[in-house]
């Protein structure tokens, strides 16, 4: 069975990542599926999740709704790779804050143990785009596409710092969960996408 | 990845520091937008409604003085919202937060700008400043959204640099009709201009071009793609979570909802059964839930479309 990798659908930009997931199985002669899933049991036939840009507090409270979010809380608890993009790495969190309005009561998936700032580098207008590497993943040179992004501050132990900006962190690694404070999605360089794609086939075998 | 298609590269908005880090690209502006896609944007007139729309799990909120059905009964000239009022809203909300402009004003769009508002929206709720010009979108660095009631409209929008499209409907009026005509007829243009495309006829393709009046590029990079190369919100009269739901089914990209909300008399919980709508849209028992949140004796009355002295739909429409 070829490995399945799902999109998070509640809300964001699905059809981008989508994209990029496509392209990338098939620049790496692979025979992965990629889904759009919304509904735990779309979710439960998942062998990796990529939670995509939106807003989080938008799609964690959805993801509540529906039940998804226990689903999700199960599988990546028990080893599938998950990739939280943006609002995607804010769920990742078990806390945020947010740089005006201060500590956030929002729902999150709480895999992670960090300090994470939202909108971290400011609003709209401050949104940039910089070259960075993540040297732990073998990626440098890469186009980071930052949108009212959110950062680290401080990560603990075991938690792999894979970039960073103004020393604030923008890409992490905890063994099967990825975040990146910018939009791999936005750019046509798929590197993160197709080390992603590695990671879950990996994982599945 | 992103359609850039008509992106210019050498505009004005865009802001290079020290060659390393940009701002203003139009990958920042239409990515912004993106990042709203399956959402619903609250109009809203004070802080205390910007909290209820971000607890109802809204996207971003759009700063009005009045809400659209109030500017109609007012009458007078609309203008942009009071900058302390926004500033009081961004303080007090996570969520991005938008602002309307009137259309060809500038320098009320660069307030804006200056005063850091997420996104634009150069809007014909507003009385226009310019009825012949828009405003040259790509010397912004904050994106803007324009509406469009035909796929030449919208074009022509974003060949001004616009980052994001929403149809005009009828705003104010708690009537979605008119905001389905728009979306039914863009995506009416979008299937012929594609089948032009995939058959090859170039000759026909260019006929459209000056139809719309804009350039060759954008409309054989569009019917190319097949959609429209930003992304594409319903507004203008969307008051029930069925309304919603039939426009995201129709292929928006998202909601924007006016009136619908804070004129009722139910907003909080109509605020969240649409966004339970949007999300869930093509799931029928979940519409239906949503729909029975609300009560349609507390929905705004609502106004027919055939009987308005003022549409605020023409406003711009010929420029």
């Amino acid at each position: 069975m070829s490995a399945k990798i799902g999109i998070l659908a509640i809300q964001g930009d699905v059809a981008e990542n989508l994209s990029s997931l496509v392209a990338s199985i098939a620049d790496l002669n692979e025979t992965a599926t990629v889904h759009v899933v919304k509904t735990p049991d779309e979710i439960s036939e998942m062998d990796g999740l990529v939670i995509p840009g939106g807003e989080s507090t938008t799609i964690g409270q959805l993801s509540l709704v529906n039940g998804s979010q226990k689903v999700i809380k199960q599988k990546v608890e028990s080893g599938m790779p998950v990739l939280g993009i943006c609002a995607g790495m804010v769920l990742l969190a078990n806390n945020a804050t947010d740089r005006v309005v201060g500590k956030m009561e929002q729902p999150l998936f709480d895999f992670l143990d960090i300090e994470l700032e939202r909108n971290s580098f400011g609003r709209q207008r401050e949104s940039f785009e910089a070259n960075i590497s993540m040297n732990g993943i073998g990626i440098s040179n890469y186009n980071g596409v930052f949108i009212r992004a959110p950062a680290i501050t401080s990560a603990s132990d075991g938690i792999e710092v894979l970039a960073k900006l103004d020393e604030k962190i923008v890409a992490i690694k905890k063994g099967n969960i990825i975040g990146t404070s910018f939009h791999p999605e936005l750019t046509d360089d798929l590197a993160v996408h197709k080390y992603f794609v590695n990671l879950v086939k990996e994982t599945k075998q | 990845m992103l359609p850039l298609s008509g992106e210019r590269k050498d505009a004005k908005g865009i802001i290079c520091e020290n060659n390393d880090v940009i701002r203003g690209s139009s990958t920042l502006k239409r990515g912004f937008a993106h990042m709203l896609k399956n959402g619903v944007v609250m109009d809203v007139t004070n802080v205390e409604q910007a909290q209820i729309a971000e607890e109802a799990g809204a996207v971003s909120v759009m700063v009005l003085d009045k809400l659209p059905s109030d500017v109609r009964k007012a009458g007078g000239v609309a203008r942009t919202a009071s900058i302390r009022i926004i500033e009081e809203i961004m303080d007090s909300v996570t969520i991005p937060v938008m602002a309307k402009c009137r259309i060809g004003h500038v320098n009320e769009a660069l307030v804006l700008q200056e005063t850091d508002v997420d996104m634009i929206d150069e809007s014909e709720v507003l009385t226009p400043a310019d009825e012949l010009r828009h405003i040259w979108k790509w010397d912004m660095t904050t994106p803007v959204v324009n509406g469009a009631r035909s796929l030449a409209e919208a074009l022509r929008r974003i060949e001004e640099g616009a980052a994001m499209i929403r149809t005009k409907g009828e705003p104010g009026t708690g009537n979605v009709a008119e905001a389905i005509t728009h979306i039914k007829k863009v995506n009416d243009e979008l299937r012929t201009i594609k089948s032009m495309y995939d058959s090859g006829d170039n000759q026909d393709l260019v006929r459209m071009a000056r139809e719309f009046k804009v350039s060759y590029d954008i409309v054989e990079q569009t019917a190319k793609l097949g959609r429209l190369p930003v992304v594409n919100f319903a507004a203008g009269g969307i008051a029930t979570p069925a309304d919603a739901a039939y426009l995201m089914s129709l292929g928006c990209d998202g909601i924007f909802v006016g009136s619908g909300i804070f004129a009722a008399n139910d907003a909080a919980e109509r605020a969240r059964s649409i966004v339970l709508a949007t999300t869930f849209w093509n799931e029928a028992d979940k519409v239906k839930e949503a729909q029975k949140m609300i009560d349609e004796r507390q929905s705004m009355l609502g106004l027919d479309v055939k009987t308005l002295e003022l549409r605020m739909q023409d406003r711009g429409g010929s420029a």
